[in-house]
């Protein structure tokens, strides 16, 4: 017997090794965006290899399709092959360094820094509530909110920036046209890497079978965000713009955006966690799955909280809610560069740099 | 397991889940027993890519025409003339109707396919693959309330005068068991994963074959069938065989194991000397023959050579090439004799003659006073680094199988045997007498799986 002292392959070393297969294969042709952009080489760069693990969606379907996945001796996972450079090339480019990998593989650092939030915002509504005020504003003053709140937005989104600038550079993007954009926005808006190429949707929660459960669940959040963001810029632009603060009548913008919004998330999240509790784990990346678990509980919770908020509108109820929901909306911009929520940049960037690859051919 | 079947399916690949599932939809009550575990399961179905498909007009995702004429002209072209007619007409016409069938039960296929393949006109290619296909069967089935039995290994189909009284079958090395039903349904491949059946038929040498798809056609049911006096079709002797990657597994390499850069290289045998012409014509129409031209060098292997012109111009392989910056290291990396080599490659060389090269058509750019002259795309090896492949053949399927008539029964000399069908590589031979015509194995496959899964549901009706 002979001991095997070859070192373990790194994850973007055994990504290549299991493109380089797959590239001499291509039978999945047609399931997603990334075989089109695997085709295109014959070699694969670091570079390359990100790019094509931003462009997987994990949606499965060329791992069932395929005939050398384990105990064949090739050994293919290409989902959980991709999902591991995916995640590396978020912690690698995500800044400062010391949090990324924290943050992405552990749900409870994720809880570590939510109770920190929560004790902050108990404090704050204790000790500074404010004299007058309408609304949450009785309990908290507007000016405060936005000192707080401005600079724990903005500062991540300008992290994430600087993130998807370095990756541009890695997959060699060339320049953006608005053509790009606009085919990439289609690409997302329906989440067409998740139907399959066949408009029988992925496989996830039941084996080689496809749904469009996760899909569904997945565009639920996802317009719920925005929907919601809509309802918060809304609120913003009539506080600013037209001198009215909050709150807001039902017929209001902030609230047409913001109630159907949270209830969309608050489905869709509670959906992508059951999805997720029956998929198998072993074709992702493992090493993240609890921290992608604490991400969709958490957008859950700011949801959730928010919805109660509005339903709690006038009770006693308000100032605890009022506290737990600022947490957890401040944890999730905090964490926007270190938690799962940066795949909706990179995912849309990637499909972004592929409209223009696809264009130079 | 003591309950009666109404009908027992041999084997899991294309052709048996076709014939049960078409059995299951008349209400019978349906066994498929699976020689493969579960991971491996669907036999060589499992490596295929299209379904070669006869339509006399666009019908998605096939464009233009192809009909049963020009269809059954390029199979002949192929077999050469050793076709069953009449079953050969009747796969090809039936094929258009299978298409559909195909998609209702579950089958997907690529949207008209991008780029190099010029196959769109007369093959439909599943989308992901023959896996995939073997995956939606395989969901229809359980969704239908066919009993899918996976590494269940059928020993001996027992004969009594023309009827099939049960089967003896072995499940994950479980002692036999008996398994009876009314009407059986063999579709269980060939035999070309038996290396010692392969070895007694062709001779030794066979040894060194790699076998392209599944290990577990073995040609047990086969076996069994023609020691019991099944009438039989095909020459017993022959396979199919390409030239694949000699560094591919021995069994399942599949696909990725195939070498497209025979038409640009040179190609010596273990003494450094060539014997065929690479350039005879364009690699669809060549890559079926260089598995048994392999076959026929010393310890049956070649080294295809290639130098830096060349390397881009052909699919990449899933191993790399063996690299060196002249002909004498590059064949002492190959573990060839340098000198011999490098005489071939200067002989080669100096019978090249100018001229424009064009890759993807016959260019006439030949070789002048060569022995064994390369006809088309004659560069000379002169541009370092060089590249060279090892060559070995690899074995699709073998030609044996069981005779049937149009209705896909099995017969004997006494008649028909009145409750057993077969479908698939084991009666393929009926029609594919030599040569392969890409897609057309699928054909074969769904056809009879579903004229078989019909015949024996009527026969338990």
């Amino acid at each position: 017997m002979s001991l095997d002292l070859a070192p373990a392959l790194s994850a973007t070393e055994e990504a290549r090794r299991q493109i380089e297969i797959c590239n001499a294969c291509r039978y999945c042709e047609g399931f997603c965006s990334v075989f089109p952009a695997m085709t295109r080489n014959k070699a694969f760069a670091d570079g390359d290899l990100t790019h094509l693990a931003n462009l997987c969606h994990n949606c499965r379907g060329c791992h069932y399709a395929c005939q050398y996945t384990p105990p064949h001796e090739f050994a293919l996972n290409i989902p959980a092959a991709l999902a591991e450079v995916r995640h590396e090339s978020w912690e690698r480019l995500a800044r400062p360094q010391a949090l990324s990998k924290l943050f992405q593989e552990r749900g409870v650092a994720m809880a570590g820094l939510l109770t920190v939030a929560l004790a902050l915002f108990f404090w704050l509504i204790a000790a500074f509530r404010p004299a007058g005020g309408e609304g949450f504003y009785a309990y908290m003053a507007h000016n405060l909110m936005v000192a707080i709140f401005a600079p724990a937005f903005i500062l991540p989104l300008a992290l994430i920036a600087l993130s998807l600038r370095d990756y541009w550079r890695e997959v060699g993007g060339g320049r953006v046209r608005l053509r790009h954009l606009a085919q990439a926005g289609r690409m997302a808006g329906r989440m067409r890497n998740l139907d399959g190429g066949h408009g029988d949707g992925c496989n996830f929660e039941d084996g080689d079978r496809f749904s469009h459960r996760r899909r569904i669940a997945h565009q639920l959040v996802m317009w719920g965000f925005l929907a919601s963001f809509a309802a918060t810029s809304s609120g913003t632009v009539l506080h600013y713009v037209f001198d009215w603060p909050a709150p807001y009548p039902i017929w209001a913008p902030p609230k047409l955006f913001g109630v159907p919004g949270g209830i969309a998330m608050v489905i869709g999240t509670g959906w992508l966690v059951a999805l997720k509790l029956r998929a198998d784990p072993n074709l992702g990346a493992r090493r993240v799955w609890g921290g992608e678990m604490a991400f969709v509980l958490l957008l859950g919770a700011v949801a959730a909280t928010g919805l109660a908020l509005w339903l709690a509108t006038g009770t006693a109820a308000v100032a605890p809610l009022l506290a737990v929901h600022l947490a957890t909306v401040m944890t999730l911009f905090l964490l926007m560069p270190f938690s799962k929520m940066v795949h909706g940049f990179f995912r849309f960037t990637a499909l972004v740099a592929e409209a223009g690859k696809q264009e130079k051919g | 397991m003591t309950e009666i079947y109404d009908i027992a399916v041999v084997g899991g690949g294309n052709a048996a889940l076709c014939a049960a599932i078409t059995a299951a939809k008349t209400g019978a009550r349906v066994i498929i027993l699976e020689g493969a575990p579960e991971p491996y399961r669907g036999g060589n179905s499992r490596h295929t890519r299209n379904f070669r498909c006869m339509h006399r007009g666009p019908m998605s995702p096939l464009t233009g025409t192809y009909e049963e004429e020009e269809y059954f002209h390029d199979l002949m072209l192929v077999t050469k003339g050793k076709t069953d007619e009449h079953l050969a007409r009747l796969a090809i016409r039936t094929s258009e109707e299978c298409l559909p069938w195909m998609q209702e039960h579950g089958v997907r296929f690529q949207p008209s396919l991008s780029g190099t393949l010029s196959l769109s006109r007369t093959n439909a290619f599943f989308l992901g693959g023959g896996k995939a296909l073997v995956n939606a069967y395989y969901n229809t089935a359980a969704d239908l309330g066919i009993e899918i039995v996976y590494q269940a290994q059928v020993r001996h189909v027992h004969r009594d005068g023309q009827r099939i009284t049960h089967l003896e079958v072995q499940i994950a090395g479980a002692p036999a068991t008996r398994i009876e039903a009314r009407a059986f349904v063999l579709a269980s491949g060939g035999f070309q994963a038996d290396i010692d059946w392969l070895a007694r038929a062709w001779g030794p040498s066979a040894r060194n074959f790699l076998i392209r798809g599944t290990p577990y056609n073995r040609g047990v049911v086969l076996k069994d069938m023609l020691d019991q006096g099944a009438d039989s079709v095909g020459d017993p002797t022959q396979c199919h065989a390409v030239a694949i990657d000699g560094r591919a597994p021995k069994y399942d390499g599949g696909i990725v194991t195939r070498l497209d850069c025979v038409p640009f290289s040179i190609v010596v045998n273990r003494d450094g000397q060539r014997f065929y012409d690479e350039g005879e014509d364009t690699w669809p129409k060549r890559y079926a023959i260089w598995g048994r031209l392999v076959a026929a060098q010393p310890d049956q292997v070649g080294y295809a050579l290639i130098d830096a012109k060349s390397i881009d111009l052909f699919m990449p392989s899933v191993f790399p090439p063996i690299v060196a910056d002249t002909i004498p290291e590059l064949a002492a990396k190959l573990g060839l004799d340098p000198a011999a080599v490098a005489a071939t490659v200067q002989q080669f060389n100096s019978a090249c003659r100018p001229g424009p090269f064009h890759p993807t058509e016959l260019d006439g750019l030949a070789t002048e006073g060569l022995e064994i002259a390369k006809t088309n795309w004659a560069r000379p090896l002169d541009t370092p680094p060089f590249y060279g492949y090892q060559l070995r053949p690899g074995v699709t399927f073998t030609y044996l199988g069981l005779k049937v008539s149009d209705s896909a029964q099995v017969h004997s000399p006494e008649g028909p045997i009145t409750n057993l069908w077969a479908a698939g590589e084991i009666m393929a031979g009926s029609i594919l007498g030599q040569g392969y015509l890409a897609g057309f194995g699928m054909t074969i496959g769904t056809v009879f799986g579903r004229i078989a899964g019909k015949e024996a549901a009527a026969h338990v009706a």
